[in-house]
């Protein structure tokens, strides 16, 4: 599969943000499908917020226009449910990260045709931490987070 | 000396002097057990008792809330309901043994069974049903018996929890001995399960809160988001009893269905509501 | 061992636009887990790509992580109308396959 021998290859570069991952993973590439599995491969392999950013080669803008709705407190940390919304215009892609989960990129969206720029989908948060959004609009990434606390239940069984 | 204590315990919850557990008749029990939590929780309406710690908790209800927008026990209803119909070996069906419409089962159980001198659960009617056809019962806690479980109750929401309240020596032997399971204390940590869900209900262990007894049983199976599957009644039980260091008693022993007995005569007048989903 | 992973999906209309919920039973396995009885860690298995079409149209294309839950949900709007064909389709990183298809009623 394509998506692997990418990771496979650009694995290393990734993680040490060399140039030469930097010029592959950077979003106004050439080939249009292939850049997408090259910006998508890489940043499942980061372990930190930052290095996932270096990755895609991004940096975001705080925005308001970005919405992310989450509960405080998570009932059940393996089942969070999450809404990810937003105004701007354009918006293409909605990236969603965990920022304290061993995989820190948890999902990406690519939004088509006649879709509203709004998805819901369900995370496992493996520690307190924020829930962060990207939004790709052309050229420009917004961002906006939302934190979800995680705490020891009582009642086991 | 067990049942000494509980008296002294029911008879603090309830107000009632002078109390001997043991004497004291079903019906007023349900008065007393549905009036205390009327009390307790002023702002609850007494149907919405079956959406459990959600009919407490705003928070974790928003929650829920949106995990019922597709909720995960549907699978098992899905997978309950081609076992529902699927043949056994021997041409017969589960519909030659529940008779009547699949609406009305889920209201039948429990029930005190005379010949046997037994209760005879949901689940219990659905393993001796495959057992009298020449089929092997399935596992009692969870898998398919807990998604057969799932379609019934799925089909059967929105009835009446009317269990017939027991009256003969041998009905209320099996009411009082699943109350006094309920009352007594039991496990390292030394707790009933009215410890937590009585007179702490609402309150915290820990970041889980705790949920109100009344209506327990009307939303099983559950589907909880912890098991990542469907589980029964019983399952919970044993979960429970094992939380708080206790020796868990085995699926569809009589302690435990005594004491699903004792608890679904509590909720009289509550719906039925399962399969529900849970944390 | 072909295990079954039922794909549901709904899609109605409301409010003048086209609700679409899916729930997929898939373990979603992180890789990080380990067997309680073996103490092995269980192999990463999760969905990492889903594709949702309307009339054969792309709606939406999702890349996920095993941070994505167990039996994941998703759940979206779009500009459609009745009589739309949606039809979701998702791959995971072990080769197995599964789709659904729901006409807007």
């Amino acid at each position: 599969m394509k998506r692997r021998t990418f990771l496979k290859g650009s694995l290393a570069a990734g993680v040490t943000g060399a140039t030469m991952g930097g010029s592959l993973l950077a979003p106004n590439m050439a080939f249009a499908e292939d850049a997408a599995a090259a910006t998508a491969a890489d940043p499942f392999a980061a372990t930190s917020m930052d290095d996932a950013l270096k990755a895609l080669g991004i940096t975001a803008e705080e925005s308001d226009k970005v919405t992310v709705v989450a509960p405080d407190l998570a009932e059940n940390a393996a089942v969070v449910p999450v809404e990810v919304k937003t105004s701007i215009e354009g918006a293409e892609e909605i990236s969603v990260f965990i920022s304290n989960n061993p995989t820190v990129y948890a999902a990406k969206f690519k939004l088509g045709e006649g879709i509203d720029p709004a998805v819901k989908c369900r995370f496992k948060v493996g520690k307190t931490g924020d829930i962060v959004a990207i939004i790709k609009a052309g050229d420009k990434y917004y961002t906006n987070k939302k934190a979800v606390k995680v705490t020891k239940g009582g009642c086991g069984g | 000396m067990k049942i000494t204590m509980t008296a002294t315990i029911a008879a603090l919850v309830f107000g009632l002097m002078p109390f001997t557990a043991v004497q004291a008749s079903p019906a007023d029990d349900v008065k007393a057990f549905q009036g205390f939590f009327a009390k307790k929780f002023k702002d609850t309406k007494f149907d919405d008792y079956i959406n459990g710690i959600y009919s407490i908790d705003a928070a974790s209800r928003k929650q829920w809330v949106e995990i019922e927008e597709f909720p995960p026990y549907e699978l098992a209803v899905e997978n309950g309901e081609e076992l529902w119909n699927k043949p056994f070996a021997n041409g017969k069906g589960f519909k030659d043994c529940f008779k009547g419409d699949v609406s009305a089962i889920r209201a039948k159980y429990p029930h005190y069974d005379d010949k046997a001198d037994t209760i005879v659960t949901l689940e219990s009617a659905i393993n001796k049903c495959r057992t009298d056809n020449g089929e092997k019962p399935f596992k009692w806690k969870k898998g398919k018996i807990a998604e057969v479980s799932a379609y019934i109750a799925y089909q059967g929401r929105g009835q009446t929890i009317a269990v017939k309240m027991p009256s003969s020596d041998k009905e209320l032997a099996w009411y009082n001995k699943g109350k006094n399971f309920f009352y007594a204390k039991r496990g390292q940590l030394n707790m009933a399960c009215a410890d937590c869900h009585v007179y702490n209900a609402g309150n915290f262990i820990r970041a889980d809160r705790l949920s109100p007894a009344l209506g327990h049983p009307s939303h099983f199976p559950v589907y909880r988001s912890k098991w990542g599957s469907m589980g029964t009644l019983h399952r919970r039980y044993g979960g429970c009893n094992k939380n708080i260091r206790a020796k868990p008693f085995k699926a569809q022993s009589d302690e435990y269905k005594a004491l699903e007995y004792f608890q679904a005569i509590m909720s009289n007048g509550l719906k039925w509501n399962g399969p529900g989903a849970r944390k | 061992m072909a295990k079954k992973f039922k794909t549901r999906l709904k899609a109605k209309l409301k409010d003048g636009k086209v609700n679409v919920k899916a729930i997929v039973s898939h373990p979603m396995e992180t890789g990080r887990r380990k067997d309680k009885k073996t103490g092995e860690k269980i192999p990463a298995h999760h969905i990492n790509e889903v594709v949702v079409t309307a009339n054969d149209k792309t709606l939406l294309t999702a890349d996920w992580s095993g941070s994505v839950s167990k039996n994941p949900y998703l759940s979206f709007n779009y500009a459609g109308k009745s009589g739309d064909k949606i039809k979701l389709s998702w791959k995971d990183n072990q080769g197995n396959t599964g789709e659904a298809e729901k006409t807007v009623k």
